[in-house]
């Protein structure tokens, strides 16, 4: 009962059509990292295999799990939290390190820093 | 029939995902500097977690998804951690 070929016929399609879309978002995400042109716009293409394309493989693994043990299998879902809420943390920390990079190193094109931001003042005493 | 063609879809996307992978390494390869790289990684990462979720549909082991679940964390952190250094130039300050 735990195979694709032994469920009935229209779980084992839902289950198909959400994994083959969900790798699709994902290859087109990493497919936008090859082809974009400038670091700025290549961190947008990503998150699209880490939100929608993830999502999908995971509504399918757990209707997969579900109905082949009997019990929804819940700790798929930690696997969607966990990236979710880690994936903006890191890629915020890189378009900052990134933003800095560029200005340290005269890139044009790289908006100035700002008084207020708080990476941009090394000496500040610490709250 | 049905389920032939279930299978076949989860073949095509375990195959869309070593695609994804391969686009990710390229970049990982070619891309002008660090932080590219890092970015890259941090793709690579994402699709060889949704590999392991296909690789466990097809085999019906709950023990892929428990990989997948540390490969995402482990990813993460390896993320942050090279932001870290990009920044300053050291991990733990």
């Amino acid at each position: 009962m735990n195979t694709l070929a032994a469920m009935p016929a229209w779980v084992a399609l839902v289950i198909g059509v959400l994994v083959f879309a969900g790798a699709l978002l994902a290859c087109i995400g990493s497919f936008g990292l090859l082809r974009l042109n400038t670091f700025y716009r290549r961190v947008h293409a990503p998150t699209l295999g880490t939100t929608l394309g993830m999502y999908l493989v995971l509504a399918g693994t757990i209707v997969f799990f579900w109905v082949g043990e009997g019990r929804p299998a819940l700790h798929v879902i930690l696997i969607g939290v966990c990236v979710t809420v880690t994936t903006p943390i890191s890629l915020m920390l890189l378009a900052r390190a990134a933003l800095e990079r560029d200005r340290r190193n005269g890139t044009a094109g790289v908006p100035a820093a700002e008084p207020s931001e708080s990476g941009a003042k090394e000496d500040a005493p610490l709250p | 029939m049905i389920a032939s063609l279930a299978t076949a879809a989860i073949f095509a996307a375990q195959f869309l995902l070593l695609l994804g992978m391969g686009m990710a390494i390229i970049r990982m390869m070619r891309g002008p500097r660090a932080q590219d790289r890092v970015l890259a990684l941090d793709a690579l990462t994402i699709d060889g977690m949704l590999l392991l979720l296909t690789i466990g549909i097809r085999t019906g082991s709950i023990l892929y998804i428990e990989a997948g679940l540390i490969i995402a964390l482990l990813g993460f952190a390896a993320a942050a951690g090279f932001a870290k250094f990009l920044l300053r130039g050291e991990v733990i300050e």
